[in-house]
C-alpha cells in the first residue's frame, strides 16, 4: 500500500481518506467525508471548524472511541505504522492513554467525582505500566501534579474533583493524559469552558509541556486566536471535509479557500452605538444584593451567606448598552436574573422611577413586557415542543390579552421580520433551525413584547464565530431602530468592547471598576481589571 | 390524525420490538372480544322470529307470556320448555356461539359440578355449574376495565401531585415526600382487608380503596421530571414572559414528563389487574357472583380434582399479564432515544 505521507520518516499519525457515517433511525449521514491529514512527531497541528463540521468525530476516530456508535467507517489511520481502523481491542487499549491520550472540553464531567485525583492519575499508570511499585506510582503522581503546576501538590493530591476549580481540574486532566509520556495528545476544545485568565495559563502550560516532552499535539478548536498562537499547521474543516490546509502563518496571511477567509473575517469589530448621555435614566439600580443563605445545623438556621451580588449600583439610559463583565461565578448572571425578579434580591431597582423589587409577581406582570431577557444557549431557551409562532404567541397571550388575534399575528410576523427571519418559518419547530437562527427567534420572542430594556445574558457565546458576528450586528441594528437599552452580560471582552458604551467589571459579586468602556479597556485602574484585560490581550491580540 | 415526526419514529421503534408489537395486537384483540362478551356468551338469543315478528331479547325484556308461556316474569330462554314453546309455534331462535352468560347456572348438566370440559361447556363448569369460558370472557373485561380505570385515575392524581411537588419544590416537595414515605409504608393489604369489611366491596368502592394506595406510583417520576425541567432556560424564559405557574406546569413542563409517565402505564395497569385478582382470590374483592379471574383461581385451588379450573385461570391471568409486560417493554424501547434502531 502506498500512502501519500508514510514515506516521510517523522510522520507520527497518518489519516488517509477517512469517512465516518452515523445512522439515526434508518437514515445514514456521513459526518466525515474522505478526510486526510497527518501529524509529524513533536508537532502541533490544529483542526479548526464550526460546530458540526466533523472535527471532533475525526479526532475520536483516531482513538477508535466511537466504534460502536458509528454505522460505517472507511479509510486508514496509521499511528506509528499500526493500522487503527478495525484494530483489535487489545491494541487499542494499549495505545489509549499510553501513546495517544486525550483531554476533553468539560473538565467538570471528564473526571470521576467519586475518586481522588491521585487515584485517577495512578490508575492510568497502573493500567499501562503494571510493573511499577506503589512507591514509584506515588512519586510519579506527585511529579505529574507538579508538572502541571498544581500548588501544594502533596496535600492537593488527596482532593476530590469538586474541591478543585475549573482550571485546576483541567490541569489534572492534563496530568492524567501525560502520565505515560504519550507521543500524541489530542486536545478537544481544551479551554472553551474556561475563563480568559485560566485559558491563557492552560495554553501556556500545554506549550511548555509540548516543548519539554517532545510530543505531538492535535488541537481541536473553533477559536482562531488559539490556533494562531499554538499551531504550526492548520486544517480547516467544513461540513465533514477538509477545505483548507497550510502552515498556520500562511493560512492566516494568505487564506486560499473562501471559507477560511470567511472565518478570518468574522472576528468582531466595530464601535458601540451612541446614545443621549444627559437623558434621565430609565433603570436605576441601587445597592442591589443577591444573598443566598447557607443553612447549617439541625435547625437549618441561616448562618452565613453566599454573596452572589453584593451592593451593585448603576444607571441605564435609553439606547445605552451597559456591559457586565466577569469570570464565571462573579455573579453577573444572578444580577441579570435579579433585575427581572427571577432571583430574589434586596436593594432598589427603579424602572422609570417605579420600584420593582417590592412588587408581587402579579403587579410585576405588566412591567414584564418592558424588561426582557435573552438567554445564553438558544438550544436550551426555546421549548422544543412549540412552533416558532407558538413560542412568540406565549408572551403575547399573557401580556397583551386584549389584543385581537389578527393583531397578535401581525406583531409576530413583524418581530420575525425585524430579526431577519421569514414569516413562513412561523410553523416550524426550533430543531429545524441553526444556532444563530434560534438566537434570532429568542430575540424575536422578547422583541414582540416591545420592551424598553433587553438583558442579554451571553447571547453570543454559544454560537460559532461567524454567526456571533451576525447576531451582534442584528442587536446593534435593533438598538438603533427601537432605541433599546441593553444590559449585556458577557465574559468575552472583545464582544463587550464593540457593544457596550459603559462597562461594569464584576468580581465575586462586587463591582471592581465601572465606567466608559474605551477608558477602562485602554487604561484599567484596578489590579483585577488589568489582569483580565492583559490575559484577553495575550489571547486575542485585542 | 397526523403523527408528528417524533411520534412516527417512536412508533417505528415500537414496531421493531416484535414481541411487544404482536402482544399489543393480541391484547387489543382480547380486549375487544371481551367488550362484546354479551354477543359471544349469553343465555339470551340474538333474535327470535315468531309469527312474522322479531324479538331482541338481549335488548328488551320480554315476559314469558309474549311467547305463550304462563309467567309474567322475564323469559328463561335456555329453559327447554320455552325453547319447545317457541319452536312449536314455528318460531326460530338465533343463539350466540355460547349459550351461557357468566352467571347462568346449568341445571341439566347430567354430571356433578364442577363438570369437566365437554361439547356444551368447552372449558367445563365451575362448582356452581357456571360455564368457565363465559366467566373468563366476562372476567377479562372486568379486570381490564378495572385496571384501566384505576390506571387512568391514579395517573391523573399522581401527575398532579408530582407536578406540584416538582414545580414548587422546597417546602411543598418536602412535605409531599415525607407524606408519601409514610403513606407507602402503610401495609396496604391489611387496610384493604379492614376497609373491605366495613364497606360492601362493590366495583367502585374497591376502585376507590385501591386508588388510595396506587396514586403514589407515578409521583416519583413526574416529580423528578418537573424538578429537572423547572430550571430549563425555556421555562425561565416563559416566566420572564409573565406566565403563571399553572400555565407553565401544564403547557410547558407536562409534555416532558409524559414520556416517563407513558412508559410506566402498562406496568401500572399490570399491577392493578394482578392486585384485583389477588383480592378476589382471597375473597376480599368483588361481590360474590361477579365474573372474576381471581375467584376462578380460588375455585381451582379449592377443587384440585377439577384441574381445568386452575389451569384455565392460571393460563389466562399469566398470558394477560405477560402481554402487558411485553407491551410495556416495547413502549419503553419506543421512548428510549438512546436505543439504536436497525437501519432500514
Amino acid at each position: 500500500m502506498v500512502l501519500s505521507m508514510s514515506s516521510h520518516s517523522s510522520v507520527l499519525l497518518d489519516v488517509h481518506n477517512l469517512s465516518v457515517s452515523f445512522a439515526t433511525d434508518g437514515r445514514v449521514s456521513e459526518v466525515v467525508k474522505e478526510v486526510s491529514f497527518y501529524i509529524n512527531e513533536a508537532e502541533i497541528i490544529a483542526l479548526v471548524g464550526e460546530s458540526g463540521s466533523g472535527k471532533s468525530v475525526s479526532a475520536l476516530s483516531i482513538m477508535q472511541l466511537i466504534r460502536q456508535d458509528i454505522h460505517t467507517q472507511k479509510g486508514q489511520i496509521f499511528f506509528n505504522q499500526t493500522e487503527l481502523v478495525n484494530a483489535d481491542d487489545k491494541t487499542l487499549r494499549r495505545l489509549r492513554g499510553g501513546e495517544i491520550s486525550m483531554i476533553f472540553q468539560e473538565p467538570m464531567t471528564a473526571l470521576n467525582p467519586l475518586h481522588t485525583i491521585e487515584r485517577q492519575i495512578a490508575e492510568m499508570l497502573v493500567l499501562h505500566q503494571p510493573l511499577m511499585t506503589k512507591e514509584q506510582v506515588d512519586e510519579r503522581v506527585l511529579q505529574l501534579l507538579e508538572k502541571v503546576h498544581i500548588a501544594n501538590a502533596k496535600q492537593r493530591r488527596k482532593s476530590y474533583p469538586h474541591e478543585l476549580s475549573g482550571g485546576q481540574r483541567q490541569r489534572v486532566m492534563i496530568a492524567m493524559a501525560l502520565a505515560n509520556n504519550p507521543k500524541l495528545l489530542i486536545a478537544d476544545e481544551p479551554t472553551t469552558a474556561l475563563d480568559v485568565t485560566i485559558q491563557r495559563d492552560i495554553l501556556n502550560l500545554l506549550c511548555d509541556l509540548q516543548q519539554e516532552m517532545k510530543m505531538a499535539i492535535m488541537l481541536i478548536t473553533h477559536d482562531l486566536h488559539i490556533v494562531k498562537r499554538m499551531a504550526q499547521r492548520t486544517y480547516v474543516m467544513k461540513e465533514g471535509n477538509i477545505v483548507d490546509h497550510n502552515t498556520t502563518s500562511q493560512l492566516f496571511n494568505k487564506p486560499a479557500h473562501p471559507y477560511t477567509r470567511h472565518l478570518l473575517d468574522s472576528v468582531p469589530s466595530g464601535q458601540p452605538n451612541t446614545y443621549q448621555e444627559t437623558a434621565d435614566p430609565i433603570l436605576e439600580v441601587k445597592d442591589l444584593r443577591v444573598w443566598f443563605g447557607l443553612k447549617t445545623g439541625i435547625l437549618r438556621r441561616v448562618n452565613d451567606y453566599v454573596k452572589a451580588v453584593d451592593g451593585v449600583d448603576f444607571d441605564l439610559r435609553r439606547g445605552e448598552t451597559i456591559g457586565i463583565v466577569g469570570e464565571s461565578g462573579s455573579g453577573k448572571s444572578s444580577l441579570g436574573l435579579a433585575l427581572i425578579k427571577i432571583v430574589e434580591a434586596k436593594g432598589k431597582v427603579l424602572y422609570k422611577d417605579r420600584e420593582i423589587l417590592q412588587l408581587s409577581q402579579k403587579q410585576m406582570r405588566p412591567l414584564r413586557k418592558k424588561i426582557q431577557y435573552v438567554f445564553q444557549d438558544p438550544f436550551a431557551s426555546l421549548n422544543p415542543r412549540f412552533t416558532v409562532g407558538q413560542i412568540l404567541l406565549e408572551g403575547l397571550n399573557v401580556l397583551f390579552n386584549h389584543t385581537s388575534k389578527e393583531e397578535k399575528q401581525y406583531k409576530i410576523e413583524e418581530a420575525l421580520t425585524s430579526v431577519g427571519l421569514e414569516t413562513h418559518m412561523i410553523n416550524r419547530y426550533p430543531h429545524e433551525f441553526s444556532g444563530g437562527q434560534r438566537q434570532r427567534i429568542a430575540i424575536a420572542r422578547s422583541l414582540v413584547l416591545q420592551p424598553d430594556i433587553l438583558i442579554l445574558d451571553e447571547p453570543t457565546s454559544a454560537l460559532d464565530m461567524s454567526v456571533q458576528q451576525q447576531v451582534i450586528a442584528l442587536l446593534k441594528d435593533l438598538q438603533l431602530t427601537h432605541t433599546l437599552s441593553y444590559i449585556f452580560i458577557s465574559h468575552d471582552l472583545e464582544v463587550v468592547r464593540i457593544m457596550a458604551n459603559n462597562v461594569l467589571i464584576m468580581h465575586q459579586g462586587k463591582i471592581v471598576e465601572q465606567g466608559n468602556t474605551q477608558q477602562i479597556f485602554d487604561n484599567p485602574q484596578q489590579e483585577y481589571t488589568q489582569k483580565l484585560i492583559q490575559a484577553a490581550c495575550e489571547l486575542h491580540a485585542l | 390524525m397526523q403523527l408528528s415526526a417524533v411520534n412516527k419514529r417512536r412508533w417505528s421503534r415500537f414496531k421493531l420490538n416484535k414481541r411487544g408489537y404482536y402482544s399489543l395486537w393480541m391484547f387489543v384483540f382480547i380486549f375487544l372480544l371481551s367488550l362484546f362478551s354479551e354477543f359471544i356468551a349469553n343465555d339470551k338469543p340474538y333474535m327470535i322470529t315468531l309469527n312474522d315478528k322479531h324479538y331482541f331479547p338481549m335488548f328488551t325484556v320480554y315476559p314469558e307470556t309474549v311467547f305463550g308461556g304462563e309467567f309474567e316474569t322475564e323469559t328463561e330462554y335456555i329453559d327447554p320448555y320455552v325453547e319447545q314453546l317457541i319452536t312449536e309455534q314455528g318460531g326460530v331462535m338465533y343463539w350466540p356461539p355460547i349459550r351461557f352468560s357468566y352467571d347462568t347456572f346449568s341445571v341439566d348438566l347430567g354430571a356433578t359440578v364442577p363438570s369437566a370440559p365437554s361439547a356444551t361447556h368447552v372449558l367445563g363448569t365451575d362448582d356452581f355449574g357456571r360455564d368457565v369460558f363465559a366467566r373468563i370472557l366476562y372476567g377479562l373485561r372486568l379486570s381490564i376495565m378495572f385496571g384501566l380505570l384505576l390506571t387512568i385515575l391514579s395517573t391523573i392524581i399522581g401527575v398532579i401531585v408530582g407536578a406540584c411537588q416538582g414545580y414548587f419544590a422546597g417546602m411543598v416537595d418536602l412535605i409531599g415526600q415525607r407524606f408519601i414515605e409514610i403513606w407507602t409504608s402503610v401495609p396496604s393489604l391489611y387496610v384493604l382487608i379492614i376497609l373491605a369489611s366495613l364497606f360492601s366491596p362493590g366495583f367502585f368502592v374497591l376502585l376507590f380503596i385501591m386508588l388510595l394506595f396506587s396514586w403514589v406510583s407515578l409521583v416519583g417520576v413526574v416529580r423528578a421530571e418537573f424538578l429537572r425541567g423547572r430550571n430549563y432556560d425555556y421555562i425561565k424564559a416563559v416566566r420572564v414572559m409573565g406566565l403563571g405557574p399553572l400555565a407553565i406546569m401544564f403547557r410547558h413542563l407536562l409534555p416532558n414528563a409524559m414520556v416517563a409517565t407513558l412508559t410506566f402505564l402498562p406496568f401500572i395497569l399490570n399491577g392493578a389487574i394482578a392486585t384485583l385478582s389477588a383480592l378476589d382470590f382471597l375473597g376480599l374483592g368483588l361481590p360474590p357472583g361477579s365474573a372474576s379471574l381471581g375467584e376462578l383461581l380460588r375455585q381451582g385451588k379449592e377443587n384440585p380434582n377439577a384441574p381445568w379450573l386452575g389451569f384455565t385461570s392460571f393460563i389466562v391471568i399469566s398470558v394477560l399479564l405477560s402481554l402487558l409486560i411485553f407491551i410495556g417493554e416495547a413502549v419503553r424501547d419506543a421512548f428510549d432515544t438512546n436505543k439504536k434502531s436497525a437501519v432500514m
